[in-house]
């Protein structure tokens, strides 16, 4: 540990090239969790099962490109098959876990990242995949910085997929539906808006980002059935650190978290790569309720 | 149901789970598990169902206490049955420090905050132990073996399990009717009126998640002894099995009673066994959808539901009106 910090002390090339990779991989962390504050914003609901959208989406592109598809063209692919998973699980269970106790959906979302896990796990077996692009590599400034080009590429769509869906969300009918009903769910039945149609939509929506981050994930690295809940604690992560609403802070936080893990996992060791990110939300939570206890407050 | 069949139901209950072991000496390690069961869902209630504090990390006393254990049993040096005791004395007790030490920072969330943050310190407690090289990291660690010329080593862990859920059972059930329990209740109900009362939530909050955690870590280090190999992420810290079972145990059974959790562990127990028997290879998959079934259409459990039908077995009148 200590000489890994001496290492990257000494090479601060090094440290660069940590955080450009964990950049890209951030803006991945963004899109998911852009997808987890809209279904909390929106249907108030923290879904759990929102690592194994991402994981799905992983396994849909492999098929896909099993078949034959272009990787970059199985991105909406991922995006349109988690579209329609989402909105079945909704109107098979999500519907009835809307107006519950808290803890009934987030035990009710845990139950669903389960069943999800595990037929992935006999569907498409348990080893690690990933899906071949033939990209290359990027070297940047003398090689003191080494990018693969699917990274580059991962990072981009996410961040445009991001910005379209806030556009979305500013301009479209159902996006602004959606928004409406966020603020006030009771209102926005009175003006005459299907608040099921709308938490349906946001909840098939959220799914289909996922399933987007998903076959980037496994094109710029890999994935395997049991790679769920990392997901979802850095959704969370993100979510509780940005607030519901902000896409910049979602982005922001996204990218820092990428690049902050990064480095995280070089000095501590990749073992405790994951360990260091499910501390770093215990302490994040422990941390701001102290905050807000001085003032006699407490998280909400 | 009169005072007396109540208590002939009890008395035929203790007197099978005495001669259970010896009818059915194939089936000794399930029946082990089954009361490591009762102990998970009768101390997940203390938290979740009788003071409102969901945990999805209680299953970080259970490892924390297999591990600690089977560090001292190793490293102490003493023949298996005085390292077991030292080794399950020293598990509770760390557990239940440990418990009280993060009790004061955890405790202070609430609602779903609590639920995710406490999920996050079981699973990061399972990353870590299993990359801890001191604990055996990823491979796990093997306890001592049981002596290998004394014959019995089944019942002696059944007996002592068994030991463990009852006393869990009398411990949980006389600090329920004191006003420590009445305190719980209150903290469940409306915490800031609680503390507006003048009552010390934060430190009966630590008080009763130290007295879960005490159990759970003679559990784990009962529960590494039996099963003879601790694993860090699918026994010590199982966040995906253990971990949610004892929450789905206590829901199934009915939050916030006694006897709900025993009742939730003992059909849960036999359900999962049956899906293990007859389902091979699906049995996640339909453990899953259980979850689900449960908490959206059976909320209630089985007390609750039972409350709701007959009432007068609870002691509640029941006015007929025409």
């Amino acid at each position: 540990m200590i000489e890994n910090l001496q290492l990257l002390i000494d090479y601060p090339s090094l440290g660069a090239d940590l955080v450009a990779n964990g950049l890209m991989i951030g803006a991945i962390f963004a899109l998911a969790a852009f997808g987890m504050a809209l279904v909390w914003g929106v249907l108030g609901i923290i879904n759990i099962a929102q690592g194994e959208f991402v994981m799905l989406g992983g396994f849909v592109a492999l098929t896909a490109a099993g078949l034959g598809v272009p990787p970059l063209l199985t991105i909406p692919l991922a995006a349109l098959a988690l579209f329609v998973v989402g909105w079945g699980l909704y109107r098979l269970v999500i519907f009835r876990v809307v107006d519950r106790d808290l803890f009934v959906s987030l035990l009710a979302t845990f139950g669903l990242s389960i069943i999800l896990q595990q037929l992935s796990n006999e569907i498409f077996g348990a080893d690690v995949r990933t899906l071949e692009t033939g990209l290359g590599t990027l070297v940047l400034f003398d090689g003191q910085i080494v990018l693969s080009e699917i990274k580059l590429v991962s990072f981009v769509t996410a961040l445009t997929v991001g910005l379209a869906l806030w556009a979305f969300l500013k301009r479209a009918r159902l996006g602004q539906a959606i928004r409406a009903t966020a603020q006030n769910a009771r209102a926005a039945r009175i003006l005459g808006i299907d608040t099921d149609r709308v938490y349906a939509a946001t909840y098939a929506l959220n799914a289909a980002l996922c399933g987007a981050a998903g076959s980037l994930v496994v094109m710029a690295w890999t994935i395997h059935p049991y790679i769920g809940l990392p997901y979802t604690v850095r959704s969370f992560l993100v979510v509780i650190v940005a607030g519901l609403g902000n896409i910049v802070a979602v982005i922001t936080a996204g990218l820092g978290l990428g690049a902050l893990e990064n480095l995280a996992g070089f000095i501590l060791g990749a073992e405790y790569q994951i360990a260091f990110v499910f501390v770093l939300m215990v302490i994040l939570l422990v941390g701001r309720n102290f905050w807000l206890r001085r003032k006699r407050e407490y998280l909400k | 149901m009169t005072t007396v069949q109540k208590y002939a139901l009890i008395g035929g209950g203790l007197l099978l789970s005495l001669v259970a072991p010896f009818l059915m000496p194939q089936f000794a390690t399930q029946l082990t598990m089954l009361w490591l069961m009762v102990v998970f869902a009768l101390t997940w209630d203390t938290l979740g169902g009788q003071m409102g504090y969901n945990s999805f990390g209680n299953i970080l006393f259970f490892g924390m206490g297999a591990y600690a254990c089977a560090v001292l049993q190793r490293d102490l040096g003493l023949d298996y049955f005085a390292g077991l005791a030292v080794g399950l004395i020293f598990a509770a007790v760390l557990s239940s420090l440990v418990a009280i030490v993060l009790g004061f920072g955890m405790l202070g969330l609430r609602g779903h905050y609590f639920a995710i943050g406490t999920l996050g310190l079981g699973i990061a407690a399972g990353e870590i132990a299993g990359g801890w090289d001191y604990v055996g990291a990823g491979s796990g660690m093997v306890p001592p073996l049981y002596p290998t010329e004394l014959a019995g080593r089944e019942l002696f862990f059944y007996f002592l399990m068994f030991a463990l859920a009852l006393a869990t059972f009398f411990v949980l059930r006389s600090l329920y009717a004191t006003k420590f329990g009445l305190a719980l209740n209150a903290i469940r109900d409306d915490e800031d009126k609680a503390e507006a009362m003048g009552l010390q939530t934060t430190q009966i909050k630590s008080f009763a998640w130290a007295v879960s955690a005490f159990f759970l870590g003679i559990g784990g280090g009962l529960a590494g002894n039996l099963l003879g190999f601790i694993d860090p992420r699918d026994v010590a810290f199982a966040g995906a099995t253990f971990g949610v079972w004892m929450v789905l145990m206590a829901i199934l059974g009915g939050k916030g009673t006694l006897w709900g959790p025993v009742i939730g562990a003992v059909v849960f127990h036999i359900t999962q066994e049956l899906f293990w028997t007859y389902l091979l290879g699906w049995q996640r998959v339909a453990l899953g959808l259980l979850i689900v079934a449960i908490v959206v259409f059976f909320p209630n459990g089985i007390m609750g539901t039972l409350r709701e039908r007959r009432p007068e077995w609870f002691g509640e009148k029941v006015e007929e009106r025409v």
